[in-house]
């Protein structure tokens, strides 16, 4: 794959969907507070969060199943804010799938074609590239009940795929879905959009989903967007707390910043022995309160003090949690806290296996502490 | 084991009562006590009295036409409380659909007489008391009993079903034609079959909305049994159960079948 | 979603009809009821005399209200009602609950069968049922034949045109009502509640009264409001299996309205029914249909 450019750091590019300023309140509830988002062509976005964080009503807002209560929705440069959802160049897969089941797997498909005012031939030929590209060509006849769960994941895609939509919105598309082949299907998901090149918005709560999938991704909470970046950006640079915090796991020290320079932030925490040094680049006052998050699998554990630049931590092993590939240590610091640190289980037998109660160091490069203001 | 003699005892409470009918309407004698030998005259009479086969025919007629249209608008009321959730004049509109389910039925009689008497002599409209006026007012009380039965299948629906329809480009119409209709046609049927049911059972309504000229049968049977028994109804009951019966059947075949 | 225009043609059809011949009509009863009763027909005078000479004069009357209040007999048939309807019930609720229980707890592949043989009877004319309760509790009539014949009673019993007779018919005609709702709720009953209640140590039939009954009260309730609602006003039951000293509401409106010719009466029976028996119920079904959304809000996601 040639990596061109992403659309979203380049100025000159024209977002596909915007969202400006819309809102969306529920009688007293506000679902939605204020988002403004662009998401470009050929993009895989993903909005992520917690269940009753606004994710769907932002989604249904952009299928039309829900009008803004303000603020406006652009789809390539028109405003679609009151256009009704069967006017929508944006299709979408539901949950649920919401095949007709009064209806085959190509009437399901053909539905929305006859819908367009078709010809019977053009439809007969559209409904079959759709199925052949989802590989379900056998099943045409097929009524919905008739099918795997797997299988009817794919009709309601290839159903969305054959009116070719500028926008495809997926909610939740491998909930109903068992782990393994949720695994398989994710990987799929994102061939298809490859090779049809729409735009794939999708919503969901599961993070490895969103990590696996998505060009870029949307953390929601409380009817806003928290932060939006690639999914190296999410987990390696959070910009909040709540965001460190929902991706992956963290290890997050209250302190303030004791001195600042070009080369970081040093911070000083109660709860450990020395100041923690860190590559934050953001000159911040002395005396500023900060967060500093580090994650598991950059915390390195062993018996011995560290060497000099690092950061440190000292305390004892409370509890191991062997996964096989991976043990995670939760170490009781000094200070009573628990701290957790991964380590990957290289070796079959390890000589200086540590084991409960022992005393041990944990440290980490100043590069991978990272400084949180919000 | 008590719970079985106890449900033995339940269907022997339901079904004595009807047994006997059926067997005595083959009883040559007139008396329920006394078994006069093996007869069919009963039937005979009742199959040429033309007052009981015109009150059957004009019956039939009512219920057919009265639960169409019972059905027709008991399933837009339906759609109406399911799906739009917001309205001017909402809880009025759920009042007048729930209403009729627990007004006992002299009211209703009563109040659709005495408005079809005021219509008459205001706009001339309805002459009399006719088939038009049964089939008014056994319409209107099915009418709530047909919303019952769709708004529970539409409750049930999947409303995102008729979304994706939307979302692939159908309109309000198109959805409630071949998404929505389709999947709530076998609550439209029990209805139907409810509401036809309510209509050529029903005595009270129409004692007060028929007149001479229109008596459906059972108002021909309510004045006949009031006088006492008389056995050519014992005949008519069993005709009626086995009607039924085969009908039953048949709708079991046909349900058995599609699965 | 739909359109404004497209919401309104679909709720004008039945909106107008309910108006025109549900809401209208009691508007009707309530003028009548104020009306003064006349030779003439219709049976009643006008509320505004036009031809009185000064102007439109005011003839309403509150006389039949009057009437339903000092007369001890419409009161005797409101409470009356209320007690036949009452007991028919709870007969219905004593033989409906061990059947409903029954069917609920038998092998899956009968379980359908079985319902139908409790509805089926509801979908033959209910006059014909009641009628054929005649035949057998008349005094000449099978029931005393066979207790005559069994020794247990050496004179025949009057039974028929008592208020027992109409208590049976009652109890006969709705308790299809009564067992259908039970069975919807004792068939979705999680059977490893009981099986949990047995483990702590609770024998089965106190299990029964702390698991089974509590579980089951909606579907009581229901059935039993399906039950009272349409027994408290019934007028067949009462006139065929009922004496002349069987007072019911219904059949007292049926009397004054086709007997008597009475209308402005009636019409007040019909308004004191709506007030007193109607809104009473319809509170009740709407507290009860409000607290079931709740209940059954929190379990949806």
């Amino acid at each position: 794959m040639t990596v061109a450019p992403a659309p979203w750091t380049d100025p000159a590019s024209v977002p596909l969907i915007r969202f400006d300023g819309v809102s969306k309140r529920f009688g007293d509830v506000v679902a939605v507070d204020r988002v403004d988002l662009a998401i470009h062509k050929g993009e895989f976005f993903s909005l992520l969060g917690a269940s009753g964080c606004g994710k769907t009503t932002l989604l249904r807002m952009l299928a039309g199943f829900e009008a803004p209560s303000d603020g406006r929705i652009l789809i390539d440069g028109a405003d679609v804010t009151a256009v009704p959802p069967y006017e929508r160049p944006v299709n979408m897969m539901f949950q649920s799938y919401a095949l007709f089941p009064h209806m085959t797997v190509a009437g399901n498909i053909a539905f929305g074609l006859k819908q367009d005012g078709l010809a019977r031939p053009v439809i007969a030929a559209k409904v079959k590239a759709v199925l052949d590209l989802v590989q379900m060509g056998k099943f045409a006849d097929r009524k919905p009940h008739q099918l795997s769960g797997g299988q009817r994941q794919r009709v309601a895609l290839a159903r969305c795929l054959a009116k070719e939509p500028k926008v495809l919105l997926l909610d939740e598309p491998l909930g109903a879905l068992d782990k393994k082949l949720r695994q398989q299907t994710q990987l799929e998901l994102v061939n298809i959009q490859d090779r049809v090149g729409v735009t794939f918005v999708m919503v969901t709560h599961d993070q490895e989903e969103a990590m696996t999938m998505s060009s870029r991704i949307g953390v929601m909470n409380a009817g806003r967007i928290q932060q939006v970046g690639t999914p190296v950006e999410i987990y390696e640079y959070p910009q909040s707390r709540y965001v460190a915090d929902f991706i992956g796991a963290a290890n997050m020290f209250e302190g303030t910043v004791s001195s600042a320079s070009s080369a970081g932030v040093v911070v000083a925490c109660p709860e450990l022995a020395h100041d923690l040094t860190t590559a934050h680049a953001d000159p911040l006052a002395g005396g500023h309160p900060v967060t500093v998050m580090v994650r598991p699998e950059k915390m390195s554990i062993g018996r011995d003090a560290p060497a000099d630049g690092f950061n440190w931590a000292r305390g004892t092993v409370a509890d191991i949690a062997y996964l096989g590939d991976v043990s995670i240590y939760h170490v009781r610091l000094d200070s009573g806290r628990k701290v957790e640190a991964l380590q990957a289980n290289l070796r079959h037998t390890e000589r200086h296996k540590l084991t409960w109660d022992d005393p041990v160091f944990l440290s980490w490069h100043p590069a991978d502490a990272l400084v949180l203001t919000r | 084991m008590i719970l079985y003699v106890l449900l033995a005892f339940a269907y022997a409470f339901l079904y004595i009562p009807i047994v006997v009918m059926m067997v005595f309407s083959f009883n040559a004698s007139k008396l329920v006590t006394v078994w006069g030998g093996f007869s069919t005259k009963w039937y005979a009479e009742l199959l040429t009295n033309e007052k009981v086969l015109d009150a059957a025919w004009l019956s039939l007629k009512v219920a057919v036409v009265s639960a169409t249209i019972a059905t027709v608008l008991g399933t837009l009321a339906a759609v109406v409380l399911v799906r739009f959730r917001r309205f001017h004049g909402r809880t009025l509109f759920a009042g007048m659909v729930t209403a009729p389910l627990v007004m006992p039925e002299v009211i209703v009689g009563l109040a659709l007489l005495l408005l079809f008497v005021a219509m008459e002599q205001a706009i001339g409209w309805p002459a009399g008391r006719s088939m038009t006026t049964i089939v008014v007012a056994h319409g209107t009380f099915s009418l709530s009993f047909v919303t019952v039965v769709v708004r529970s299948r539409l409750d049930r629906m999947d409303a995102s079903l008729e979304e994706a329809a939307m979302d692939l480009g159908a309109r309000p119409l198109r959805v409630f034609l071949s998404i929505t209709l389709p999947l709530i046609a076998p609550a439209l049927l029990a209805g139907w079959l409810l509401a036809f049911t309510l209509s050529i059972d029903d005595v009270v309504i129409s004692s007060f909305v028929s007149g001479p000229g229109a008596s459906p049968l059972p108002i021909v049977i309510f004045s006949k049994v009031r006088l006492g028994i008389s056995p050519d109804i014992n005949a008519l009951a069993t005709i009626v159960v086995a009607l039924v019966g085969v009908a039953m059947a048949i709708a079991g075949r046909v349900a058995l079948g599609r699965r | 979603m739909t359109g404004r225009l497209g919401r309104f043609l679909v709720g004008l059809p039945p909106y107008l009809w309910l108006a025109l011949f549900f809401l209208a009509p009691f508007a009707i009863v309530l003028k009548i009821s104020l009306s003064q009763p006349d030779a003439g027909i219709p049976p009643y005078l006008p509320l505004w005399d036009a031809a009185a000479e000064a102007g439109r004069q005011w003839r309403g009357t509150f006389d039949n209200y009057a009437r339903l209040a000092e007369d001890g007999l419409y009161l005797a048939a409101y409470l009356n009602s209320i007690r036949i309807a009452g007991i028919a019930t709870l007969a219905c609720l004593l033989i409906g609950y061990p059947a409903a229980y029954a069917i609920a707890r038998a092998p899956t592949a009968w379980r359908n069968s079985l319902l139908l043989l409790v509805a089926l009877p509801f979908w033959t004319s209910f006059l014909i049922r009641v009628y054929a309760w005649i035949g057998i509790l008349k005094t000449e009539g099978l029931l005393n034949a066979l207790l005559l014949w069994l020794g247990v009673i050496a004179e025949p019993l009057q039974i028929l045109q008592t208020d027992l007779a109409v208590i049976i018919g009652m109890t006969y005609s709705y308790l299809p009502f009564m067992v259908l709702p039970l069975y919807a709720t004792l068939e979705k009953m999680d059977l490893s509640l009981l099986e949990a209640a047995a483990d702590l140590g609770c024998r089965p039939f106190k299990a029964f009264l702390a698991v089974t009954l509590p579980l089951s009260m909606p579907g009581i309730i229901a059935g039993s409001l399906l039950v009272f609602i349409p027994a408290v006003g019934e007028f067949v039951i009462p006139d065929l299996l009922g004496g002349t000293d069987t007072l019911m509401i219904g059949k007292i409106l049926w009397s004054e309205f086709f007997d008597n010719r009475d209308w402005p009466v009636a019409s007040a029976v019909a308004v004191a029914m709506l007030v007193l028996l109607v809104a009473p119920i319809m509170i009740v079904q709407n507290a009860r249909a409000g607290a079931e959304d709740k209940a059954g809000g929190k379990g949806r996601r």
